[in-house]
């Protein structure tokens, strides 16, 4: 059996920029107290305004842009219910996904009926010929500009110090005049921004169409992505990349004569299985962010 | 008048004494700015380290008032700080002190009332104005980042948005301890600090953001004797550079020792504000209680006679000692990182209170979870009255006769459920009545609950949901349920944490009359004067180990206070 290896590589650097990116975006929201359940459906509606903004306007980086401010008001949505009027986190998360969800397929119903959705100007490779390096700028600017620029802002500035504060003792960011409120606001207009690149991503660049269930469930992957970085941004990018890596070698298997009598189902929940096994050996006493989860009043 | 630090820009309004700055100095809240926004002139001949009746004063309050629902917790109060001074507020629980500062801080909003900062009335909605106002405050509830360093916590309050300066940031560490007197690692995870080393950095926090007013609420409650000490030294340091400092309390001791004026506080009103050097402990006392009051102590004691005295004059301490009731042998339990217990024994005769004393964390909660069945330990041996109830269920260890009041009152009630309700669940089995008992008796519950209403003078109806109790009056009805089954031990922990005076003597004369009636008591408290109050022996807990003990009459504070920081000999007998 031989393995492509290059090809491998080249794969799971594609796969892991929307894990990554949502998973980043992610990563900053529960730094700030809140676990943000509406992931998937920021992706999904990242993937969905980044189609149709590319389709109206004929070119991939307005259907970016378009994205970014969905996914935006998709974070604002989360903080307008979590933050201010303090409603619980599992069920405003579940609702937006589920909103978000069903709002887009409402929509596309509605504009192509039930036939196939047209296809749209994509983004292509840079360095087409080169192998593993023949990858989309999107691509690039997540592991090269973007990753790094979210660890240095959440470790050495004052941005990310208020972060930091704000999810783990409100009271005393309280204390210190940050204001609690706005912090998170930012925080989930930000991760709710990053959340619909990498929705933006599956449509725009991966598929350069939009269909029913495009995201798959990888905003969840990404909660668990985090849970098993432990709310840290380069083993998130780390884990983004060995669930990609999984996903493209069980892609390489499924054609492998070898594994021919694996059934194709098992093969793909393969890299789904390598997430619940990393939770379970790496999740035992985590150390939660010490406002997860809670809503902050001044009392 | 002070010899300003160098760092300090010295601009702002510079107000002759006695008159009001520009109009425009009041709305200048520099947010979050370094520099304060007033700056007091230097009166002719003052020197600094004294306060300075003639100079402006740092802050007026002026008929504050703030009501939570019915209740007036601030009725109208006026209080003047002035630079230099420590100015004690001293009252009982609920008086009002905490609400007081939090208003002057920016927590809590008054119904009305005028704050002036140097002479200019200000609003203060929030922390943020009050730290431009150059006010800093220590609350009971550290505000700190325990994740976070030293200076990532200082520089938690004036950091932009962009790159942090930690560099400028450890100098700040550094500057802030060297006025306190103290050294401070600025790299030290606050979490990893103990408790008197945090409260340090609450202050340098505050001194990190030019404060001139240092509000210390209850700053003692978490400290042992010795830190008790450095405290009152670095407040010295700081009010001889000008800092006047509101320092709130109910222990007459301390305010005696450090303050140089006190205000009392009863009921939301002040009563009086006095200078400390002419005021007695006794007229404070009385002042801040409204009636003269009486120590409950144990009566190999001194004073064993007085008013409400009545359960201590027929105390008779014990016989010839008899087997030990309650006996702990090698008691270890599994904690996180380190062994929380470390291998435990004592033993606890009729007739005596023992004392268990030790800085919060050092173990007393777990042992106190291990005796009551709440925890199973790893190794070792617990015996009530000659039955091994070692890792037994609750229901089996109060069978074997031991009572036990926990230190969170409000987790061993059910608050929704009635008094009468509340008093008689560890004693289900004696009220069933029906087939097969699936029956409560309501009649004999409420008959049981007047009862003990009318036998402990607890403050509520048989029907009323324990949830609307005061603290105090649900302390009593705990006691009221586990002393109703007449236990041959007790284990009592912290039984008088945020009672006002009056509960904690009635709580005090209960657990002497259970001693007086031959019952083995172990007191599990953080409260020291509690503990050579009422006990005959103390052992001291540090890192889940009984490091010494000491008979409790003509206890060495000092030695005990060592004790618990973990640096006393072992020792068996003592002076």
């Amino acid at each position: 059996m031989t393995i492509a290896y290059l090809a491998l590589l080249t794969a799971m650097l594609t796969t892991a920029t929307p894990l990554v990116l949502a998973a980043l975006g992610e990563v900053i929201t529960e730094r700030a107290g809140i676990l943000n359940l509406g992931i998937e459906g920021t992706m999904y509606a990242g993937a969905f305004t980044g189609f149709l903004g590319a389709e109206l306007f004929g070119s991939a980086w307005w259907g970016l842009l378009i994205a970014i401010v969905a996914g935006t008001l998709a974070g604002l949505l989360m903080a307008v219910l979590t933050v201010t009027l303090g409603v619980n986190q599992h069920v405003a998360g579940i609702g937006t996904t589920l909103l978000l969800i069903a709002a887009c397929d409402f929509t596309s119903r509605l504009k192509y009926g039930g036939g196939t959705l047209p296809q749209i100007p994509k983004f292509g490779q840079l360095f087409a010929d080169v192998p593993v390096a023949s990858q989309f700028l999107l691509t690039y600017l997540t592991f090269l500009v973007i990753v790094p620029a979210a660890w240095y802002a959440l470790r050495a500035t004052g941005m990310g110090l208020k972060l930091g504060a704000v999810g783990e003792n409100p009271e005393a960011a309280d204390a210190a005049g940050i204001s609690v409120a706005r912090v998170r606001y930012a925080a989930l207009a930000i991760g709710g921004a990053l959340m619909a690149m990498g929705g933006a991503f599956l449509s725009l660049a991966m598929l350069g169409s939009f269909t029913l269930n495009i995201t798959n469930g990888r905003g969840w992957v990404a909660i668990a992505l985090v849970i098993f970085a432990r709310w840290r941004v380069w083993p998130a990018v780390a884990g983004g990349l060995l669930f990609a890596a999984v996903d493209a070698l069980q892609l390489q298997l499924v054609v492998t004569p070898e594994f021919a009598a694996v059934p194709r189902e098992v093969m793909i929940a393969l890299p789904y299985l390598v997430v619940i096994i990393a939770l379970a050996v790496s999740g035992r006493n985590l150390r939660y962010p010490g406002a997860y989860l809670q809503s902050y009043r001044r009392t | 008048m002070i010899p300003s630090p160098s760092d300090r820009p010295g601009r702002g309004d510079v107000p002759a004494p006695g008159s009001l700055p520009p109009a425009s100095s009041a709305g200048s809240a520099g947010f979050p700015g370094p520099s304060v926004g007033y700056d007091v002139a230097p009166g002719p001949g003052a020197s600094a380290g004294s306060r300075q009746p003639g100079a402006v004063p740092l802050v007026q309050l002026h008929g504050i008032r703030k009501s939570f629902g019915d209740l007036l917790v601030n009725d109208g109060v006026d209080l003047t700080l002035l630079p230099g001074e420590v100015h004690a507020l001293l009252g009982e629980n609920g008086a009002g002190k905490t609400t007081l500062m939090r208003i002057l801080y920016g927590l809590t909003r008054p119904d009305g009332g005028v704050i002036e900062i140097a002479g200019a009335a200000r609003t203060i909605a929030s922390p943020g104005d009050a730290i431009g106002a150059g006010i800093g405050m220590v609350t009971q509830h550290f505000s700190l980042v325990g994740r976070m360093t030293v200076t990532d916590n200082l520089l938690l309050s004036r950091a932009g948005a962009g790159r942090l300066d930690r560099r400028a940031g450890r100098r700040m560490v550094a500057a802030a301890a060297e006025r306190i007197g103290v050294h401070v690692d600025p790299d030290a995870v606050v979490e990893k600090l103990s408790v008197g080393e945090q409260q340090r950095v609450e202050i340098l926090k505050a001194l990190s953001r030019d404060c001139r007013v240092l509000i210390l609420d209850e700053p003692t409650a978490v400290l042992v004797p010795q830190d008790v000490q450095a405290l009152f030294a670095s407040i010295r340091l700081l009010t001889a550079q000008g800092i006047g400092v509101l320092f709130i309390s109910h222990k007459l001791g301390e305010v005696s020792e450090i303050s140089d004026r006190v205000s009392v506080l009863r009921r939301g009103r002040i009563i009086d504000t006095v200078p400390t050097a002419g005021a007695t402990p006794a007229r404070l006392a009385e002042m801040m209680v409204g009636r003269p009051t009486v120590g409950v102590r144990r009566d190999d004691r001194d004073e064993a006679g007085g008013a409400g005295g009545s359960a201590l004059d027929d105390a008779q301490p014990p016989a010839a000692p008899p087997k030990d009731v309650l006996s702990v042998r090698g008691l270890r339990l599994a904690g996180r990182g380190k062994e929380a217990l470390a291998g435990v024994t004592l033993s606890v005769a009729p007739g005596e209170i023992v004392g268990v004393a030790g800085v919060s964390g050092n173990g007393q909660t777990e042992l106190v979870q291990v005796l009551c069945g709440l925890a199973r330990p790893t190794a070792g041996t617990v015996t009530v009255n000659g039955i091994d109830v070692t890792g037994a269920d609750p229901e089996k260890v109060i069978a074997a006769g031991l009572g036990r009041i926990t230190e969170d009152r409000h987790a061993c009630v059910v608050g929704k459920l009635t008094v009468a309700q509340n008093l008689v669940m560890e004693d289900l089995p004696r009220f069933r009545r029906g087939p097969f008992g699936v029956f409560l008796d309501r009649a004999a519950i409420r008959a049981h609950a007047e009862r003990l209403i009318e036998e402990f003078s607890i403050k509520a109806k048989p029907d009323d949901p324990i949830s609307t109790l005061s603290g105090g009056n649900m302390q009593k009805v705990l006691l009221a349920r586990t002393l109703a089954r007449d236990p041959v031990a007790l284990v009592v922990s912290q039984p008088t944490r945020g009672l006002d005076i009056g509960a904690t003597e009635f709580v005090h004369r209960q657990l002497l009359a259970r001693r007086a009636a031959g019952a083995a008591v172990l007191l599990v408290s953080e409260d020291l004067e509690e503990l050579l109050a009422l006990a005959d022996r103390i052992v001291v807990i540090y890192e889940g180990a009984l490091v010494g003990e000491l008979p409790a009459a003509g206890a060495d504070i000092e030695r005990l206070g060592l004790m618990m920081a973990g640096q006393g000999a072992q020792s068996g007998a003592a002076a």
